[in-house]
This record gives structure tokens, C-alpha cells and sequence, in this order.
């Protein structure tokens, strides 16, 4: 039983290490990307041992990971989404591991509601992920978090496809 | 049958309310319009005026709705003065009343003098009459204050022809680039003024009581702290700076407090700073959201929103009150944010989302003693509702083909006026009060 979870370990590794180089090559991932890429993680992100390919998956997951700095909501929904939590998990560590690093999470809703229900709203996000960040290991002094809420549009337009994009919470280093 | 010409009247009725918006003929077969002359200004100087008084106080009227000027090509005569006027003209035309007048250059100056007079037609009887002077810019505020004039001796409603708007636009300049104003103008749009120009974001524009300030949010510093400017001078201070939100600064009603938003101690909540003392007075303490304060006309509550049932709804609070003591005002809707009460203290004007499928967001109005509600728009993104200081109309701000520009409705839904706009989106319009 023990040997069989193992394998899958490794074959798991090993997919995610192909999504990976793939991803690489194709320059700026999608949200789609985002998603596929952070179910595959858990795998390896389990492996901790020595060999020298699961150390620079590790090191290419991460790398990947930090990369990925704009974070997506649901619809009146100021907690992140589970499949980002691998992806906030490596930025934490990567802020506990450089404490003289500076972010700034800024929070942003679509323009649905009023103004100010969206500052807070906008607010609210990014303090989730702050949260979470320092659980997992950063600093609170590391972390300045503002809201735009609807003010700052990443796309504009009345579209869901718009709206969607809109709500969002972006690290930016300082 | 009955049923079937009930319904289409009502459809009428609709689109009517539909087409109303860019066109300024606006009413409903309910409420008959008043026929009213407005003849042509008589121009006795030289040179050319700017402003044609007769045709600012005809669209002053019009577009209020409770008027309906009589068009030019129709004058039988075009009297200057009450001796000129002969009223069996105007009952022919079936006008109920009539403006004459003459502009001139005042005796030995450089301003001008408007002599206006206004006359019931039907009791053939003059209803006012006085010579207004001004600098020939003036020339435009002198047409606003005769429709004052007018309005407030037909309907006994004083007019609010002379107050002004505050408005935020957002201008894209480039990709990414975004540039904000705080612009002020004419209660009609005219006259646009910047009161200041920015490349990070201006919200929530909010006018002392007595009209010489503007309160707002603004992001220059890259966080939102509340700034208070005096117009005249263009003199500004910064009134905040606590971590976090500093949001929704409001005046209360004898101008000596500003209640506002702050999340500095963990979720946005309503504090009142005093202007003297700075003093600040925590208001609610809720983990939830508490947001966009307003005052009740006394000046003893304050009106906010609070997502702590987990929907937007609408609470008042009196101040010095524990901050469990709220009053729950809304209760029937998925959503209702924005709430201030009308000069009546009865009426809450608010944006209403009526159910979640709806997902449509028009401002209302709910008595609070009999629970009616009236939803007085069918745009669907609307916001900022902002009354005229008579209590008449409401100017609020939504999107039209993906552009925010700003409407006007009146209080029972009946007239719609769209205030023309520049360029960029135009949102949170905020009227001012009486400037005297």
C-alpha cells in the first residue's frame, strides 16, 4: 500500500514536470493554466527527499509559483480560491526566507454594488491572503495591503469576462 | 378588454419612461405638464449676448418636467413688456403662463440688466417682476435665478436652477494610464469647472452645508486618506491618515463634523471626526462591513450600510448610542446600499438590488412608515444617488454602452434627464445645497 502511494507520488512529479516545461515555453499562463498547474502541485510539493530531479521540480514550482503574483475571486466572494492556497503558500515562504522583502497586496472588485461596498470588499480580499501569508510564514511588517476596489479596473467593459478579471488581489514587490 | 387596454396604456407608459432619458419632452399622461411662454428676451445693447435667457429658462423648466414651454414659431406676439402683452394671444395658445423681458446695458458700466416680469395668463395677472444686474458671464446665473423665480411661484417649490454638481471623471489616457478629476458645474452640466486633476484614483465628492467646501477620497499619496478643499481658493488639507480605509467622508447638517469611514481597527467602520477638536468618535464596531454614512436631517443619526447578515441592507444608528443599537431599515431586497433620507426624513432614497437572480442595481425610494417602495430607474448598473436640495430630483451616476455618465430622475419617477457629458466616465455626482 505504502509503495503504491509512492509511485503515484512519482508519476504525479513527473506530469507536473511536463505541465510545467510546457507552461515555461508559452510564456504567460491564463488563469486556465493557473488552475491546471496548481492541482498538479500537491505532488510535488509532498516530496521533500534529496534527488536531484525532484529538487529542481521543486525549484521550478516555485519558481512558477512566485511568478503568479494577480489572484482571482468569485463573485461576491472575499476568500481566495483552495487552488491558489499552494501557489500564496510559496510566496509566504519565499517572504519568511527574505525578510527584507516588501510587498504590497492591492484588492480590487468589479463594478457591480456601490463604490464604497467595493473598497471594502477589495480590502477584505486582500487582507484574506495577508492572513494566510502570515500563518504560513511571512511577517506582518513585510505586508502592506491597500483596496482600489472598483476604481482600478484591470479590463473594462459590462462583460463577465470583464468582471471577472476585475476581481482580484495583485502583489506587488515594493 | 378592460385588461387589454389597461396594459397598454401601462406599456406606454414605459416606453415613454424609456425614450425619456437624452430627450428633454418628458412626462407621463398622468401629470399634465403647464403650458408656459417663454418669450424671447428683447437685447437692447450692442454687440451679440452669449446666452440666450428665454432658451436657458424654457430648458431650466422642461427639463425639470413639470413644464412645457411653448415653442418659438408659435407666438402670435413677442411682448417685452407688461404693456406689449395682450393675454387673449395666450389663451389662444392655451398658455397658462407667461415670462417677458429685456436685457440692457446698465447705465455706465460694463454689466448688463435683466428686467424680467411673469404673468398667470388665465387671472391676467402679474406674479412677479424685478430688474436682476450681473457681468455679462453673470448673464447664464441671472436666466437660472428667473427660473427660480418661476417655479417656486407656480409649483411653491423653491427652485434649485442655481445649484451646482460635484463629479468624478475618469479619463483612459493610454493603455494603463488613467487620469481622474473632481470637476464641479452647473446643475445642468454647463459651466464644468476641475477642481483637481489626478493620476491615482478621486472618489466619493461630498459638499460642506454651506457650499464652500468639497470633502473627498483621494489616492495621491497611494493609499485613500479624505481631503477637504475650499473652492473659492483651491486651498486643501488632508484630513486623515490612519491605516488602512479612509473613505465616505459626509458633512453633518451644521457642518461641524465629518463622518466617515475607517478600517484602521480591523473592518471598515462609521467614526465621526469633529472639525474643531479633531476629535474622533468611534459610531458602529461590527466585524462586518459598515459603510457609506449619511446624516438624518437632525443631525442625531447617521444612516449606513452593513453586510452582517451577509447581504448588503440599510441601518441607522443614533449617535452617542451603543454600537449594538441599530435599527434595521431594509429588509425586502437581496441588496440595499447607499441610503440617505429625502428632506421629508421619511422617504430613504437608495440603490436596490431586488433579488439575487435580478442582478440588476436601480436606485429607489422606501417609506419607512407605510414600507412602500418605488424604483424609480430601469437602467441596471445604477449608483450614487445624490437629491437636490428642494428634495425634487435625484442625480445619480450608470453605464450606458460601457460609458458611466450621469441621470437625473424625478422623486416620483416620472421625469428622466441626462446631463451631457465631455469625455472619460462620469460617476458619483454630488448635489450641492442652496448657496443662499
Amino acid at each position: 500500500m505504502g509503495k503504491q502511494t509512492s509511485s503515484i507520488v512519482k508519476i504525479g512529479l513527473l506530469a507536473s514536470l511536463l505541465v510545467l516545461g510546457a507552461c515555461r515555453s508559452s510564456g504567460d499562463m491564463d488563469e486556465g493554466d493557473n488552475g491546471d498547474m496548481t492541482d498538479t502541485r500537491p505532488a510535488a510539493t509532498t516530496g521533500t527527499g534529496s534527488a536531484p530531479t525532484r529538487l529542481s521540480a521543486e525549484e521550478m514550482a516555485r519558481e512558477e509559483a512566485l511568478r503568479t503574483r494577480v489572484f482571482y475571486f468569485d463573485f461576491d466572494v472575499s476568500e481566495f480560491r483552495p487552488a491558489d492556497r499552494e501557489t500564496l503558500t510559496y510566496h509566504a515562504r519565499d517572504l519568511a526566507n527574505n525578510p527584507n522583502k516588501r510587498i504590497r497586496l492591492e484588492g480590487h472588485a468589479d463594478e457591480r454594488g456601490t463604490r464604497e461596498y467595493n473598497l471594502a470588499l477589495g480590502e477584505r480580499r486582500a487582507n484574506g491572503i495577508r492572513d494566510y501569508l502570515i500563518v504560513n510564514g511571512a511577517s506582518r511588517s513585510q505586508i502592506e495591503t491597500v483596496s482600489y476596489g472598483e476604481e482600478r479596473p484591470a479590463r473594462s467593459g459590462t462583460t463577465e469576462e470583464a468582471y471577472q478579471l476585475n476581481r482580484r488581489v495583485e502583489i506587488v514587490e515594493r | 378588454m378592460m385588461k387589454t387596454t389597461l396594459l397598454a396604456v401601462i406599456l406606454l407608459c414605459c416606453s415613454q419612461l424609456a425614450l425619456a432619458e437624452l430627450n428633454i419632452q418628458i412626462t407621463q399622461g398622468v401629470d399634465n405638464p403647464i403650458p408656459i411662454a417663454v418669450v424671447p428676451f428683447a437685447w437692447e445693447g450692442t454687440g451679440v449676448l452669449s446666452e440666450d435667457i428665454a432658451e436657458v429658462v424654457s430648458n431650466d423648466l422642461q427639463q425639470v418636467g413639470e413644464f412645457l414651454p411653448l415653442s418659438r414659431s408659435n407666438m402670435l406676439s413677442l411682448p417685452k413688456q407688461e404693456s406689449e402683452v395682450y393675454f387673449r394671444d395666450w389663451r389662444i395658445l392655451a398658455q397658462d403662463y407667461l415670462l417677458v423681458g429685456t436685457i440692457s446695458r446698465a447705465p455706465s458700466s460694463q454689466l448688463v440688466q435683466v428686467q424680467y416680469e411673469f404673468f398667470d395668463v388665465n387671472r391676467e395677472l402679474k406674479l412677479a417682476g424685478e430688474i436682476l444686474t450681473g457681468s455679462v458671464a453673470q448673464v447664464r446665473d441671472i436666466a437660472h435665478e428667473i427660473s427660480n423665480v418661476v417655479f417656486e411661484a407656480v409649483t411653491g417649490i423653491r427652485g434649485a436652477f442655481t445649484t451646482q454638481i460635484l463629479y468624478v471623471v475618469a479619463e483612459n489616457r493610454a493603455p494603463g494610464i488613467t487620469q481622474f478629476r473632481l470637476e464641479k458645474s452647473d446643475y445642468d452640466g454647463r459651466r464644468a469647472q476641475v477642481l483637481l486633476e489626478s493620476s491615482e484614483p478621486i472618489m466619493s465628492p461630498s459638499w460642506s452645508p454651506d457650499g464652500r467646501q468639497v470633502a473627498y477620497v483621494s489616492f495621491e499619496t497611494d493609499l485613500p486618506r479624505i481631503y477637504i478643499q475650499t473652492i473659492a481658493t483651491g486651498e486643501r488639507r488632508q484630513i486623515t491618515n490612519y491605516p488602512n480605509i479612509n473613505s465616505s467622508p459626509v458633512w453633518s447638517p451644521d457642518g461641524s463634523k465629518l463622518a466617515m469611514v475607517l478600517s484602521k481597527d480591523g473592518s471598515p467602520d462609521i467614526y465621526v471626526q469633529d472639525l474643531r477638536t479633531n476629535v474622533l468618535t468611534r459610531v458602529t464596531d461590527h466585524p462586518a462591513v459598515e459603510t457609506e454614512p449619511s446624516w438624518t436631517n437632525d443631525g442625531r443619526s447617521l444612516v449606513f450600510m452593513s453586510d452582517r447578515t451577509g447581504q448588503p441592507q440599510i441601518y441607522q444608528i443614533e449617535l452617542g448610542a451603543d454600537s449594538w443599537d441599530v435599527e434595521r431599515l431594509t429588509y425586502d431586497c437581496f441588496y440595499c446600499a447607499k441610503g440617505k433620507f429625502l428632506p421629508d426624513g421619511v422617504n430613504l432614497v437608495h440603490v436596490r438590488r431586488q433579488t439575487r437572480q435580478s442582478n440588476t442595481y436601480s436606485i429607489a425610494i422606501l417609506n419607512i412608515e407605510t414600507l412602500r417602495v418605488i424604483t424609480l430607474t430601469n437602467t441596471s448598473l445604477d449608483e450614487s444617488p445624490s437629491v437636490a436640495p428642494n428634495g425634487s430630483m435625484i442625480i445619480y451616476a450608470t453605464k450606458v454602452n460601457g460609458r458611466g455618465v450621469l441621470d437625473a430622475v424625478s422623486i416620483d419617477g416620472q421625469v428622466k434627464f441626462r446631463l451631457p457629458s465631455t469625455t472619460g466616465d462620469v460617476r458619483e455626482p454630488a448635489w450641492s445645497p442652496f448657496f443662499n
